[in-house]
């Protein structure tokens, strides 16, 4: 695998995380359970999106080929895409939304910080941009997460099985492979693996505030970021998603 | 015609941020460089979130805004990096926010005072506010609900 290759999967990998995510969480527009909670979904939705067209942006000029943003976006089918699992997983209740989020959040946050020193100067001011956003995500997810956890019996039921549940998915975003190898090697990116202890740290001390037993499996699905195996949700939202320039291909606004 | 980089910083402190139109695109510190080459100018523009829906609304209002005044070659340039700070708001445009009934951002992280009734108890109702760059608070004294522009 040559050096830009490497460097447009990971690019690919940054931008549909935060593609797929930012969609998943934009569903809830108009649906929270309450107006506060449905303004700060939206917003964290429209950071996620923000930051696709920044990574996605630079993927296409990676790749060279002409593509824009909304070309990745929208016109690439689901074996396409290189998010993780997690990412893509349905919203289920508000508790699950929110255990995804922070899940995420926080390995979002370290990768951010570390990808804010990256020799490429492109990836450090995307990293230093979104990490300011990403910061304010967590502080939230994380809260929220201690709520109701910590909550009444019914919301730390429903945390307690939206953890059991996600647990299988976070693995994969810590495991290496030829790709990341070849981004640390350039001092691009760090290795996915070298921030799971400190990932674990954080997790921990949560789940422990927020009185969530944390399921004692290391077993992990993988696939997505790969783009060997996506799991079945992420066909079926894209056919939300990219509904209009399917139908009407090339339509403009 | 001839004109100065500070005339056109001039005319970009009376383009209004199209979401808080009391202040300006300048106050706001979005504005990074003005460059003026020949009849060229060049305005180098920074969003202050990276899914900010203003920010096209906004080089489209910085362009029209050059052209009324006759220039008719105007180039926007989108510069993420460093990252937009709130510590680039100017002292004018923190002032108007608060008139405004924004509380301008500070460093511990929420509101000094209430922008109504200036109590100094005031309660986060939320993180987020009726834009990515806002957070909803509330004043226990006079109850009113109010904005605070986040500090990042």
């Amino acid at each position: 695998m040559t050096r830009d290759t490497a460097f447009f999967e990971f690019l690919l990998r940054m931008g549909d995380n935060t593609l797929v995510l930012g969609h998943r969480v934009s569903e809830w527009c108009g649906h929270a359970p309450v107006l506060e909670e449905d303004i700060a979904l939206a917003n964290t939705a429209l950071d996620l999106i923000g930051q696709t067209q920044m990574w996605l942006g630079l993927a296409g000029e990676v790749e060279g080929e002409g593509r824009s943003a909304d070309d990745l976006a929208m016109l690439r089918d689901a074996w396409d895409f290189r998010n993780v699992l997690l990412a893509e997983q349905p919203n289920g209740d508000f508790g699950q939304t929110m255990m995804r989020q922070y899940l995420f959040d926080q390995a979002h946050v370290l990768l951010l910080e570390k990808l804010a020193q990256s020799s490429d100067e492109r990836v450090a001011g995307i990293a230093a941009k979104a990490v300011k956003e990403v910061t304010y995500h967590v502080e939230r997810s994380r809260d929220t997460v201690i709520g109701l956890g910590d909550g009444t019996s019914e919301s730390h039921r429903r945390m307690q099985a939206a953890l059991d549940l996600l647990w299988p998915y976070v693995g994969e975003m810590f495991t290496d492979d030829e790709v990341s190898g070849i981004m640390a090697a350039e001092g691009i990116a760090p290795e996915p693996s070298s921030l799971r202890a400190a990932w674990d740290a954080a997790v921990q001390q949560t789940m422990s505030e927020a009185t969530l037993v944390i399921p004692d499996s290391g077993f992990a699905h993988a696939g997505g970021k790969t783009g060997f195996r996506h799991s079945e949700h992420l066909g079926h939202m894209l056919t939300q998603m990219q509904w209009l320039q399917r139908a009407y291909p090339g339509a403009r606004w | 015609m001839t004109v100065s980089v500070d005339q056109i910083w001039g005319w970009l402190d009376e383009v209004p941020d199209p979401e808080i139109p009391v202040i300006s695109v300048v106050d706001l510190g979005i504005v990074r460089e003005v460059v003026l080459e020949g009849e060229t100018v060049t305005v180098a523009v920074t969003p202050t979130y990276s899914g900010c829906p203003a920010t096209s609304v906004i080089s489209m209002d910085i362009e029209t805004a050059l052209r009324d005044r006759g220039m008719t070659d105007v180039k926007i340039e989108t510069r993420i990096a460093p990252p937009w700070t709130t510590d680039w708001l100017s002292d004018k445009g923190r002032a108007k926010l608060e008139d405004y009934g924004i509380a301008p951002p500070q460093p511990a992280g929420g509101p000094e005072k209430c922008p109504h009734c200036g109590s100094r108890n005031v309660t986060r109702v939320s993180q987020f506010g009726s834009t990515p760059c806002k957070a909803h608070w509330r004043c226990t004294d006079c109850l009113e609900p109010f904005d605070y522009f986040k500090c990042i």
